[in-house]
């Protein structure tokens, strides 16, 4: 202890390089932790975008583009599904409840979904949460229409405004479906989730508006209007997928199996946490290069350490040899110097912490506002005291090397001071 | 119980690498307990590594030296090492103190490493900070100001006599003065050197006084020339 008492004591006495040695492991730590905890609540983020449903069912395509097109509204489907396939499957024993859902209209950018009551009764998303409205309520005419949190904030839209559907998903769309309107009813609350990017509109509007629509193109000559479309049988032939909630997840393969074996239409049924965990598997490889810049971050750090305790030492044998005379022997040497850079580390990871709390404080609600990511201000999860424990390691073996130098120095030259 | 003597050389030879000539042979050498002894030679003729053999912080290349009765060729480096700061004090010519440390914790230092030295300081009924002030103010250096200021702005003699507190601290048998008064003017080493006498005196250290400077060698009460007892091999 008395050595190490020394070692705080010689790093008080070089107070402006250590606070800069301090600094940059600091900064490197801090950048470390933020990209583990930005990583680690992005992926949480992107596996709570849906929850306690047990199937996701489409077309049959890939699971991973199912799962886009259907939970993260990218891309489009290859294929739709039929209502009575549909219909046959909801009614199934094992299913207790299900959201059929409807894609290929936007709305500035935005895009809509058509979907019924269980949508709101039944998806949930982040541990199973079930959505909220922050303003109004659920659709219930055909033209209603309820704006996920982003679409009314970013749009400045509010309950009762009209909006008109455009055809397909682009950004800019030429034809629009400018005589059926519909009107916001309801703004949900925000989720992070896709959901906040999203127009929800009935399954019977959808219909309606394509009533005078027939591969994607409108009718020559032919003009429903809203009113008259109203009248007609608005029950969907088509939706583009639905999600299913069952009765007991142990049926889940069996029914996965069933769907899968459908004869009557080629389906695909699938299991959205091992899609998820797929599609995460993917971006997996930048995520290890965000994580492994970082880490070398953090080497330059403990680098630009081991410059500054290299670069001093020189000046600091006679220091030494007068310690050896007063009978520190080498092995003291050793834990002084070694001690130094251990107590830099421990220094710079403090300070880091500091560093990310007061950021993570600063940055939390901005972050949640803009990008739909919470980041907790929690207690190091395992993981991050693990980063902790080997950058003190690191910066332990990286003070072994000028400690190794000062100890053969003392041991060659002794008491004698050659300055 | 007859006393060893405080340093007893016999046949001692060293050389730096085996494939180098020898710098030092010194057929023998005695020093009594309590004497005052003045080792003179001029520049690069073996001092500093006949003291460095004397503290056994390089091994002989032959010979013995014993120093309070103990061979310190059989003891390991770590028990040199703890030998060494438990019964040798050291002035060195300049620069002696620890920047980073107070003047007190300059003088207790060796009372970290120490066990036998703080023990004895503590004997005497004082706290560490207490006996080096004691030791202080019987050097002239008990003054407050002085004190707290940062070693490094203590003047060249000052700082001399912090040095010698921190080698009279825990009342160590041996102490080793390697030139500490080559920086000090004429009148500052006379005085500096009745201090340590003093000191000596009074804890019965035996006094290893080494220097180039012969003006010195007066004051002595017993003088050797290294070139004399030093008969190393000639170079082949």
């Amino acid at each position: 202890m008395a050595i190490l008492s020394l070692a705080w004591k010689s790093l008080l006495n070089r107070r402006y390089t250590a606070a800069l040695i301090v600094l940059s492991i600091a900064l490197s730590v801090t950048l470390l932790l933020g990209v583990e905890r930005v990583r680690v609540e992005s992926r949480n983020s992107f596996a709570n975008t849906i929850s306690g449903t047990d199937l996701v069912v489409g077309a049959r395509s890939g699971a991973i583009n199912l799962l886009l097109y259907s939970v993260f509204r990218i891309g489009d489907a290859t294929n739709n599904i039929s209502w009575k396939s549909y219909r046959h499957f909801a009614e199934n024993p094992q299913v207790a409840w299900t959201i059929p859902i409807s894609l290929g209209d936007s709305h500035k950018g935005f895009r809509v979904l058509g979907t019924n009551g269980d949508y709101f009764r039944h998806y949930r998303y982040a541990h199973k949460r079930q959505l909220a409205f922050q303003q109004g309520r659920p659709f219930e005419g055909v033209y209603q229409a309820v704006l996920g949190y982003d679409v009314a904030r970013k749009l400045h839209y509010r309950i009762g405004q009209k909006i008109v559907i455009a055809h397909g998903a682009g950004m800019t769309s030429f034809t629009l479906h400018k005589d059926k309107p519909f009107e916001v009813v309801g703004i949900l609350a925000p989720t992070g989730t896709p959901v906040d990017r999203t127009v929800h509109i009935p399954l019977q509007g959808i219909e309606a508006i394509h009533k005078d629509w027939v591969s994607g193109r409108q009718v020559a000559g032919l003009h429903i209007s809203a009113q008259q479309a109203l009248k007609m049988d608005l029950t969907p032939k088509l939706i583009t997928a639905f999600m299913v909630g069952l009765k007991s997840r142990i049926a889940t393969f069996r029914v996965q199996r069933e769907i899968n074996e459908y004869r009557k239409e080629p389906l695909l049924a699938i299991l959205p946490g091992v899609a998820l965990q797929q599609l995460w598997d993917l971006m997996g490889i930048a995520e290890s290069a965000l994580l492994l810049v970082t880490v070398l971050v953090v080497a330059v750090g403990l680098v630009g350490m081991l410059t500054a305790m290299l670069a001093g030492l020189n000046e600091r044998r006679r220091e030494m040899a007068i310690l050896r005379s007063v009978g520190a022997r080498p092995g003291h040497i050793l834990l002084l110097i070694t001690g130094e850079s251990l107590l830099l580390s421990l220094l710079g990871m403090a300070l880091g912490l500091l560093l990310l709390y007061g950021g993570l404080l600063l940055a939390q609600s901005h972050v949640e506002s803009y990008y739909g990511l919470y980041l907790p201000l929690g207690l190091p999860s395992p993981r991050e005291w693990l980063m902790l424990g080997l950058v003190a390691a690191a910066g332990l073996l990286i003070g072994l090397i000028p400690g190794y130098r000062a100890y053969r120095y003392s041991l060659a030259d002794g008491m004698s001071i050659r300055i | 119980m007859p006393q060893t003597p405080a340093i007893l050389v016999e046949d001692l030879r060293f050389r730096w690498r085996s494939d180098l000539p020898e710098v030092l042979h010194i057929p023998a050498l005695q020093v009594a307990r309590g004497e005052r002894i003045f080792i003179h030679g001029a520049s690069g003729s073996g001092k500093s590594t006949l003291l460095s053999l004397l503290a056994g912080v390089n091994p002989p290349s032959g010979g013995e030296v014993q120093v309070l009765g103990e061979a310190l060729g059989r003891l390991s480096g770590a028990r040199r090492d703890r030998f060494r700061s438990d019964h040798i004090g050291f002035v060195f010519q300049l620069f002696n103190l620890i920047p980073y440390l107070s003047v007190l914790e300059n003088v207790t230092l060796p009372c970290r490493f120490s066990h036998r030295r703080r023990h004895q300081a503590l004997q005497s009924g004082n706290s560490l900070d207490a006996e080096a002030m004691r030791l202080l103010q019987h050097l002239d250096m008990a003054d407050d100001a002085l004190i707290h200021r940062p070693v490094t702005e203590l003047s060249v003699g000052q700082q001399q006599r912090v040095a010698t507190a921190r080698a009279l601290i825990g009342a160590p048998e041996i102490i080793i003065a390697d030139e500490p008064t080559s920086a000090l003017d004429s009148d500052m080493r006379q005085a500096f050197l009745r201090l340590l006498f003093q000191e000596c005196g009074a804890t019965g250290s035996t006094l290893l006084f080494v220097s180039h400077d012969r003006q010195l060698e007066p004051m002595f009460e017993r003088h050797v020339a290294l070139h004399e007892i030093n008969r190393p091999q000639a170079a082949h």
